[in-house]
């Protein structure tokens, strides 16, 4: 039974390094949302299977935080942001994305290698998936590096974020509640703030490409 | 009732108030109105951990110990003299049409915000809400850096708000493992990340976990600090948002986030037994104040160049808690404490001045001293203060640091007195000009509010002859805390 759910929480969790691949080359905005918000159920489907078998009550309650949060109201939020700023149908020119799947392997290996010697000391069910968490947060890291566009990047942050939650969970089986609700609370206003940063944005340059953003340099 | 509740319950219920009046005229003096009173209540707090000791509040969650005591005296004091310097600045900005009204409400609620989020960060006892408060901290200031609306602020608060939610991630994941090291030797998880209940257990958390945890940590915290190589967005966001908001996040959120690193550097010094914070530490100030002292000579404006000054000055800091030891660590707070006051002095006097010569490029402002003594005085003894100049306490401050650099690290000495020396050509020959000479600036309509620039100034040169006992107590106390070596 035990080797069976902590293959199902493998394979959560390697679900959620695929979709970081994925998002790393995706180039619509929109499928962009999709691939973040199956992204936020496989996390939402890994916690519930680590709470199911820990029967930790309060990592249903994270489980149930990051539907509502990350699956339901920050798609919502976002998909009504693009329509709003009319950037639905965007898409983006990306260079070289084999180049870019190339480093993101390189990526995860050295995160499987950083991780290796620590998460043999967790005692939790779901210690395998320490690399994964990190070798996602250095994907998403990697896909805000390589975007121009501003609700890219931020979708690359919130991704980030993803990673982190799974990290938690692999490593203690998810942080005290009372630090979970700020996370949750920021993640919240950091959202709307770059929300209205990007009609500031538009407003300013009649365009969310970033690339009009690096003008301050040292001269 | 506690005093520690006043102390973050007044900004608290300040940033609610203002944000539905903070468009009054009146806002202004609301404004400055909590502040005092959040300054009055940390008087209060202070009096009484001098009398009674460290103490805690909402079961274990906050606490306050010599370390975090001065801190939170500091951040009320000088969020209380930036909310009065505040009150003309802002007036002449809303007459230049730069603020309308429902940006001064922004404005004036946010301020009240990010001093909460400060003062929660600074007494919280908990890792992990120090964590939540440091990243609400960035969000509370990133629409004031934008709030002029121009091309150049909102490239500045996008980098802000994309850079430190980057960095400050990796902290959250150095967090994480250290709730994982905490995990295996607290048995009841829920207070595990209590920063007390880790002291306490500090010499028993796996070292391999807790070195790595220092790492994401250092680097998360750090570009909050403005390490080199991730302080890409500070002299930006110094540089685009109104001058108050540049002298609270200079003289101010730096030193949280150089608590922040602190706080987990004495976890990590007690777990592992050996010098590996510190020469990380030692790494990274060294590199940020020879990379900030070239920076320098290559800028035009005013407030870009002082942003570069405090990375400099963080970097020592930081250089100088690496070292640790009691003399350095003493040295590293009382610079923190001058370095807030003067850096934030200076900023007053220069919004002050970029306001009346209506530009920020150094090469346009002219000869402040004729047409306003006070701010052109205020400007140069601010300078001549923040480069070490005696009698002023950063001269006692940084010759404490190189004197222990010389004893414990002396191939470092040559490099600091370099970097040292460079930043003082670099600032004093582009001050010199905009004081003295012929003047092109023009007097404004509301008289500047420069009793802070000279409070902040005169305690800097007091703390050059004279540390009361009190503080010398706290410092001392802190520096033992903080310990290392």
């Amino acid at each position: 039974m035990s080797a069976l759910i902590s293959q199902l929480i493998n394979l959560f969790a390697s679900v959620i390094l695929l979709l970081a691949f994925a998002m790393l080359s995706q180039r619509r905005i929109i499928n962009l949302i999709h691939l973040y918000t199956w992204q936020g159920l496989a996390v939402v489907g890994s916690t519930t299977v680590v709470a199911y078998v820990t029967h930790q009550p309060h990592l249903y309650y994270s489980a149930a935080l990051t539907l509502l949060l990350k699956v339901l109201l920050i798609p919502y939020f976002l998909h009504r942001l693009i329509n709003r700023l009319n950037v639905r149908w965007d898409i983006e020119t990306l260079f070289n994305i084999p180049t870019l799947m190339i480093i993101g392997i390189i990526l995860v290996i050295f995160a499987f290698n950083v991780a290796l010697p620590i998460s043999r000391f967790s005692d939790t069910i779901a210690h395998g998936t320490l690399g994964i968490a990190l070798a996602c947060i250095l994907l998403s890291f990697l896909m805000m590096i390589t975007r121009a566009k501003a609700v890219p990047q931020v979708i690359g942050f919130l991704s980030m974020e993803n990673a982190l939650f799974l990290a938690a969970t692999s490593a203690t089986y998810g942080m005290p509640m009372v630090v979970e609700l700020g996370i949750a609370l920021d993640v919240l206003v950091g959202i709307l703030i770059s929300g209205v940063f990007m009609f500031q944005i538009r407003e300013q340059f009649d365009s969310l490409d970033i690339r009009h953003l690096e003008k301050l340099k040292e001269d | 009732m506690n005093p520690l509740y006043f102390v973050f319950g007044i900004p608290l219920l300040g940033g609610l108030v203002l944000a539905l009046v903070g468009h009054r005229n009146y806002a202004r003096d609301i404004n400055v109105a909590f502040s005092a009173a959040s300054f009055l209540a940390a008087c209060v707090l202070t009096a009484q951990v001098i009398a009674d000791g460290p103490l805690f509040a909402l079961g274990k969650q906050f606490f306050i110990d010599p370390l975090n005591v001065f801190l939170v005296t500091l951040t009320a004091f000088v969020g209380m003299t930036t909310a009065i310097f505040s009150r003309p600045y802002m007036r002449v900005e809303q007459d230049h049409g730069k603020m309308t009204p429902g940006r001064m409400r922004l404005y004036h609620s946010m301020y009240q915000f990010f001093a909460f989020t400060m003062l929660v960060a600074l007494t919280t006892n908990n890792m992990g809400t120090l964590w939540v408060t440091m990243e609400a901290a960035t969000l509370t200031t990133v629409l004031l850096v934008s709030v002029y609306r121009t091309p150049a602020s909102l490239e500045a608060a996008w980098k802000y708000f994309i850079l430190c939610g980057v960095g400050i991630a990796q902290a959250l994941f150095g967090t994480i493992l250290l709730y994982m090291a905490a995990d295996r030797v607290i048995p009841d998880g829920v207070d595990a990340l209590l920063w007390t209940n880790l002291d306490a257990v500090k010499a028993h958390l796996n070292p391999t976990i807790i070195s790595l945890a220092f790492v994401f940590l250092l680097l998360g915290y750090g570009t909050k600090v403005g390490l080199v190589p991730v302080h890409n967005w500070l002299p930006d966001a110094h540089a685009e948002g109104p001058t108050p908001i540049s002298a609270v996040l200079s003289g101010l959120l730096l030193n949280v986030a150089l608590y922040a690193v602190l706080r987990c550097k004495i976890l990590t010094d007690g777990a592992l037994h050996s010098h590996f914070a510190g020469d990380l530490m030692i790494g990274f100030g060294l590199l940020s104040v020879s990379a900030a002292s070239l920076f320098l000579f290559r800028q035009k404006d005013v407030k870009r160049m002082f942003a570069y000054s405090s990375i400099e000055h963080m970097g020592l800091m930081t250089f100088a808690f690496g070292l640790g030891g009691p003399i350095a660590n003493f040295a590293g707070l009382l610079h923190m404490t001058l370095h807030s006051l003067i850096k934030s002095a200076i900023f007053f006097s220069v919004g002050h001045a970029t306001q009346k010569a209506g530009t920020q490029l150094m090469e346009d402002i002219r000869g402040l001293l004729k047409v306003s003594p006070t701010v052109g005085w205020g400007l140069m003894l601010g300078s001549l203060a923040i480069l070490g100049m005696p009698p002023f306490g950063v001269f006692a401050s940084e010759f404490l640091i190189l004197t222990t650099a010389m004893r414990d690290l002396p191939w470092a000495t040559p490099l600091l007195l370099l970097a040292l020396g460079i930043s003082f050509g670099a600032i004093f020959s582009r001050v010199q000009p905009m004081v003295f000479g012929e003047t092109s600036v023009k007097p404004l309509a509301h008289p500047p509010a420069l009793v802070p620039v000279f409070v902040h100034l005169g305690l800097g040169l007091m703390l050059g002859f004279y540390i009361p006992p009190y503080l010398n107590g706290w410092y001392q106390q802190a520096a033992r805390l903080i310990g290392g070596q």
